[in-house]
């Protein structure tokens, strides 16, 4: 019989729709896979027996109609879902139970999606390698030469949890890079979608101008279908765009000719790995191959991305984060007064790196220093944004490589937060000015480690980002080599 | 511009988080690191540019004027850490 989880998105749901499987027989097969892969850390909270149970519902009423019939979805931990912890992987809100459902979380389940439990990242998705979670490290699936990688982060439980076969699709969020970094260290494909293409509400905040849900998946068309159901405008998210419903996967085709490509020239950084410029040329290759035309491009202002954004993120977080005072959540530490209260609570509900942020965020923020820091950013963020608006004059899409470098070891840059910083280099730029961007594995390199380019869109044009990437895809013929060594 | 200890205290006061001895030495140290990085910013001419705190283009629409009824009370006081029947406990404030 075939191994169930092996299956893409859209096969599962096909398998459930044409009754080669019952619903139960696929979550079983998940609740069985994810039963041996406690070694990996990739879930803060499991919810299996549950899962079974609704999807014995869904065979029970035999309806299979629903988009994502009996498809096992975990999530990202950063969704709030309804009488079931979410915790932002952080100590403070390590015991929050929501009273209500994240509008993207409540969509899946509205297509009898089944939750099958909450995902592992960095604590308030600060971070790029999910070792400031809470709740310990996340494994990638792959190693070097039997030494635990990270996943990369901050979504690093979901790109493990996918790449290993323990959820069927998943949605993370992406503030700088959070789902497509983790996506490229794992070889699965990730993607952020435009500006305000999902609805923010009941996602834990951390950076609201720049926040967005997406999906992470096995392929191209896993992505267009949870985009599909995930997207959409919502009363309840102001910056939520009015758009019609989109069709992503019946429109999807492998198709580039005649397609305008840019490549960046300020995207060839110093000590770029050789490695990862042979990718990005095979990328241009495998385009020109197929009809694009291939043109040189400049977005003058690339360097200065990462310096913006650890103006603009840490400003926005530290005002949003605000809100974790001991009085309306879980976590509270004594005090002798009210003020004395609130700091100890926050000083030992928060880990260092989000400490670091919220201080940065409040100095920028401070009085004297809001000109000089703060202001400034939005304006050079003004300039990041006009160069992608020049660009997408004369390009459709834009190719890059996703990361600077494949994934790395546990401890590599902890000590040094810019260097850390550095991992979010390439994605960074697409939250700044608001655009989709997906990442999508194309090889491994010499020591067996996978290999990710990135495309970006034009503003609320995932289409044809999600039809480059489906044609690279069906070149490349990138396949998963996971070996389950943590079992 | 640099930041000393005595800023680190300010900060975290206005933030609210408590810091020791150990972690102010090391938020001098990376703190002055980011600013140090951030601070390339000045070398652009932004004189002529507008800044930008979102790049949503969407205009805010009204929300319509209806009641809707919500009475969730006691499951959301049930995360927090101190309460007596539908309040908060906060230390005392007031002397």
């Amino acid at each position: 019989m075939t191994d169930l989880t092996k299956l893409t998105l859209v096969e599962c749901i096909k398998h459930v729709k044409e009754k080669k499987c019952s619903a139960t027989e696929l979550v079983g097969a998940y609740v069985k896979r994810i039963e041996k892969s406690d070694k990996l850390n990739c879930f803060n909270t499991k919810d299996l027996e549950n899962a079974l149970s609704k999807a014995k519902k869904i065979d029970t009423n035999k309806k299979f109609d629903k988009a994502l019939v009996g498809a096992p979805i975990a999530v990202k931990d950063l969704f709030c879902t309804k009488n079931l912890k979410t915790t932002a992987s952080s100590k403070i809100l390590s015991n929050f139970i929501p009273t209500y459902e994240s509008t993207v979380t409540e969509k899946l389940w509205n297509e009898d999606a089944i939750l099958i439990g909450k995902l592992n990242s960095d604590e308030f998705a600060m971070g790029s390698s999910n070792e400031t979670s809470n709740f310990g490290n996340v494994l990638n699936p792959y190693r070097l030469n039997n030494e635990n990688l990270v996943p990369g982060g901050s979504s690093g439980g979901c790109a493990s949890a996918t790449a290993a076969d323990l959820t069927s699709a998943t949605v993370g969020t992406d503030t700088g890079g959070s789902i497509r970094q983790p996506a490229a260290f794992t070889g699965i494909v990730g993607l952020k979608p435009t500006y305000g293409r999902c609805s923010r509400w009941g996602i834990v905040a951390f950076a609201s101008s720049l926040d967005q849900a997406g999906p992470m998946t096995k392929d191209v068309k896993d992505a267009a279908l949870m985009l599909d159901v995930i997207s959409g405008y919502d009363e309840k998210d102001s910056t939520s765009a009015k758009k019609p419903k989109s069709a992503f996967l019946n429109s999807i085709k492998n198709n580039v000719k005649g397609l305008k490509v840019g490549v960046p020239k300020e995207y060839r950084v110093d000590n770029m790995p050789k490695e990862v410029d042979d990718l990005w040329q095979e990328g241009i290759k495998i385009l020109k191959d197929n009809g694009a035309i291939i043109k040189d491009i400049s977005l003058p202002h690339t360097k200065y991305a990462l310096p913006t954004y650890y103006i603009i993120a840490p400003a926005e977080a530290s005002s949003n984060l605000a809100r974790y005072d001991g009085v309306r959540y879980g976590f509270r530490a004594e005090g002798k007064d009210l003020t004395e209260m609130y700091e100890n609570t926050r000083s030992k509900g928060f880990g260092t790196e989000v400490k670091r942020r919220i201080m940065i965020g409040t100095y920028v923020l401070s009085s004297g220093y809001y000109d000089a820091y703060y202001l400034k950013a939005q304006k050079v963020r003004n300039l990041i944004k006009m160069d992608f608006d020049n660009a997408y004059k004369d390009v459709d899409v834009i190719l890059t490589p996703t990361t600077p470098t494949p994934a790395f070891k546990f401890g590599k840059n902890t000590d040094d937060p810019i260097a850390m910083y550095l991992n979010d280099i390439f994605t960074v730029t697409a939250n700044l000015a608001g655009l989709p961007a997906i990442s999508l594995p194309i090889k491994y390199n010499k020591d067996g480690l996978p290999l990710a380019l990135q495309l970006f869109g034009k503003s609320f044009d995932e289409q044809t980002l999600l039809n480059t990437a489906y044609s690279i895809e069906q070149q490349v013929n990138f396949k998963s080599q996971v070996k389950d060594w943590w079992m | 511009m640099s930041i000393n200890k005595d800023t680190i205290k300010k900060i975290s006061k206005l933030a609210r988080i408590s810091v020791t001895k150990e972690e102010t030495d090391r938020l001098e140290k990376d703190l002055n690191s980011i600013l140090k990085f951030v601070e390339q910013l000045k070398e652009l001419n932004t004189d002529k540019i507008l800044p930008i705190a979102s790049v949503s283009d969407q205009p805010l629409t009204m929300s319509k004027d209806e009641i809707k009824k919500i009475n969730e009370k006691d499951e959301i006081l049930t995360n927090a850490p101190e309460k007596n029947s539908n309040y908060y406990i906060v230390p005392k404030v007031i002397e």
